[in-house]
């Protein structure tokens, strides 16, 4: 009944926290949202070394209990014990950066003089002495008054001696805090740590450190932008020339299986159901998990080894002249991955309007669930030539569908910050952290918790969509002759939008595929590959790939056309939602629907007619 | 001297920060970063357009600041030692 004490994990933004997080609880974590707030809870179980099972919470980087932001007000509120559905803490882990003690030992006191059990965690010791500091561990312990334990998390080191010390503090009933929050200003607890830190410190002069010659390298300006630029173009590249291997190999399993039960089971609609929607829908989907997990792959790089950042720094001139800060580029980065969390990092920008310009815009960075369907055209449509050493026709046009959104987006935020969301510009003051190898298992898990988000989608929503769509698709059965999909309830459907979409190009199965596409961008291309397979008679074409069988059906404007609508359309459910959740309320997501459906339309509209005129 | 107008490299000691000429959220970020009077202070790089922002060495942290917030922090140059 009593359940396990629970320890959170506090520190400064780059102290290592995730790594330590990783390094304590391994894989098995829990990752949900604290009630009625936007911030993330992270939790997972610490066995200590008596077997006593231990709930690690990770609580979000902070620099101070200063409620500013959401998370720092999380932070706050847990700590305190005052946060809604989270108990007090029996204890807290401190991740201080040895490194950066002058600074991160401020937060420790502001920490200390609450009066829970603490432990510290002297981080990064390793990267401490190659800068050539040498810490006097007993010293700090005795400074501060609490135990101080030297680790490295990234390579798993002082875990034991993190978990003894964690064993000898946990006892008993938690101890209420002993201030209520009314902490001195800052500046005090920082001329303390850094006197603290001065006198625990021995320094070596070691000449420059390592990440500055790096940054005099990645900094450049005019090294630093080039490199910023062939990362990005290697990374677009690389999600397509890596990722065909795999593919064709997931392909061919998913046609095997549709061969298998087409043998297995009598013809009619059970087979039908399970050949031509479930397996040709999700497979059509799933297909594209190689691309998803390469791109992912580099942007949790680029976060890890501390490159993110700078790419912030390179960025913020030109991010100010759209009236946004370097600060964006980062969730805006991520949101190449997934609106959804690039969403969720908009929390670290302090000013309102910047923040909310940057969500508006957010939707518009090609997402990896736009990929599939990207793919899936331009494989079609595009022919695989090269058009110089290294660069393919197609990898070419898939960079212009990434440039199109992020133009598209440095224009939509131009605009914002001249009408809705006028205002001063909120500056940019960022940490830079040190560059890091990043730790190939905390890449590892980060991966995996993405396919595993990915996977799910495929087997729940996206199975949901293409089910319904089968059913709407097949009923009511055409008489011989006539052509199902359009016979069928979801065609009448069609018939209704395709009067809207005629004008852009757009033919009756692309009017039925974005339908359903509304709830994720990635179901279109399952949604095509259902109203192709259903419509064609002869098992033989079936059989072949979705890109076959769209090949020479659609002439070349349309598939253009349908390009840039899904460049600019907001069909995700889920990004309308988050984007409730962060703004408070419906106003933000309506409009944000409204004005990039508006802009799909127009786009799309315009690419067909010029390259119909253009005679392609 | 001012924190934008210090030469690249060069050691310096923060002498004082115009508080009020920053909003309250600035600059409570930048007391959070470290920046305070007495600390050593060293513009380390600059943006590539309009040499903006400036990452500077503040204590034993890189920080990246606008020359906008920089021109707020008076600086004296350091004995080189």
């Amino acid at each position: 009944m009593n359940p396990a004490p629970m320890i959170a994990l506090v520190g400064n933004p780059n102290a290592g926290k995730s790594a330590l997080f990783n390094a304590l609880t391994g894989a098995r974590q829990k990752v949900g949202n604290y009630p009625g707030v936007t911030v993330e809870r992270k939790s997972g179980r610490l066995v200590l070394s008596d077997g006593r099972p231990i709930e690690l919470v990770d609580l979000p980087g902070t620099y101070s209990l200063d409620p500013a932001s959401p998370d720092e007000v999380v932070t706050r509120n847990v700590v305190l014990g005052h946060q809604a559905g989270e108990r007090l803490p029996s204890a807290l882990i401190v991740v201080v950066d040895a490194t950066n003690l002058d600074n991160h030992l401020r937060f420790t006191l502001q920490l200390i003089a609450l009066g829970l059990p603490i432990v510290v965690a002297l981080n990064m010791v390793d990267m401490a002495e190659r800068d050539g500091l040498h810490i006097d561990v007993d010293m700090l312990s005795r400074e501060l008054g609490v135990p101080v334990i030297p680790t490295v998390a990234v390579r798993r080191r002082g875990m034991e001696e993190l978990k003894a010390a964690i064993d000898t503090i946990v006892s008993g009933a938690p101890v209420p805090p002993r201030a209520d929050g009314a902490v001195p200003d800052i500046v005090i607890f920082q001329r303390r740590a850094r006197a603290i830190a001065d006198a625990a410190t021995i320094e070596e002069h070691v000449g420059r450190r390592w990440s500055y010659w790096a940054d005099k390298v990645a900094l450049h300006p005019v090294l630093g932008p080039i490199i910023l630029a062939v990362l990005m173009f290697v990374m677009f590249q690389a999600v397509f020339a890596w990722s065909a291997a795999p593919m064709d190999l997931i392909d061919a399993g998913f046609q095997d299986l549709q061969a298998i039960v087409r043998d297995l089971l009598p013809e009619g609609l059970l087979r039908s159901l399970i050949v031509d929607g479930v397996i040709s829908g999700v497979g059509a989907v799933v297909v594209f998990l190689p691309q998803i997990l390469i791109l992912f792959f580099f942007i949790l790089l680029l976060e890890a080894s501390g490159y993110m950042v700078r790419a912030a720094f390179l960025m913020d001139r030109l991010m100010a002249r759209v009236g946004l800060s370097g600060r964006a580029f980062i969730p805006l980065l991520s949101s190449f991955a997934c609106a959804i969390p690039g969403i969720m990092a908009t929390r670290t920008i302090d000013d309102p309007k910047d923040r909310l310009t940057t969500i508006l815009i957010a939707p518009l960075m090609t997402c990896s669930a736009r990929l599939p369907v990207y793919a899936v055209i331009i494989g079609a449509f595009i022919p695989a030539r090269s058009v110089g050493p290294g660069i393919g026709l197609q990898g070419l046009v898939l960079f212009g569908l990434y440039l199109t959104g992020v133009l598209g987006a440095l224009v939509a935020a131009l605009v914002f910050r001249r009408t809705i969301t006028r205002g001063e510009g909120s500056g940019f003051l960022m940490e830079m952290p040190k560059y890091q190898m990043p730790n190939w298992r905390d890449v590892a898990i980060g991966l995996w918790q993405r396919a595993w988000i990915f996977l799910h989608r495929a087997g729940t929503l996206i199975l949901a969509a293409t089910i319904l769509l089968w059913a709407l698709l097949s009923f009511p059965q055409a008489p011989a002759g006539v052509n199902q999909s359009e016979y069928s309830v979801a065609g009448r459907i069609a018939d209704g939008l395709e009067v809207v979409v005629r004008p852009i190009g757009f033919n009756h199965q692309i009017a039925l595929a974005i339908i359903p596409a509304m709830a994720a961008r990635e179901v279109a291309v399952s949604a095509l590959a259902t109203v192709y397979s259903i419509d064609s008679t002869d098992d033989a074409a079936t059989e072949r790939s979705l890109v076959g069988r769209l090949q020479g059906r659609w002439p070349l404007p349309t598939a253009l056309a349908f390009l840039m609508w899904f460049v600019f359309a907001p069909q995700c459910m889920s990004t309308i939602a988050v984007i409730r959740r962060e703004t408070n309320g419906w106003k933000w997501p309506a409009f944000t629907l409204a004005y990039l459906f508006t802009l799909a339309y127009v786009a799309a509209g315009a690419t067909y007619w010029l390259a119909t005129a253009a005679g392609l | 001297m001012r924190l934008d107008q210090l030469p690249l490299r060069q050691a310096a000691i923060i002498a004082a920060i115009d508080w009020a000429a920053l909003r309250p959220a600035e600059a409570r970020r930048l007391r959070e970063l470290g920046l305070d009077e007495g600390v050593r202070v060293e513009a380390l790089h600059v943006g590539p357009f309009g040499r903006d922002p400036i990452a500077c060495r503040v204590g034993r942290m890189t920080i990246a600041l606008r020359r906008a917030h920089a021109s707020a922090i008076s600086v004296q140059q350091a004995d080189a030692a």
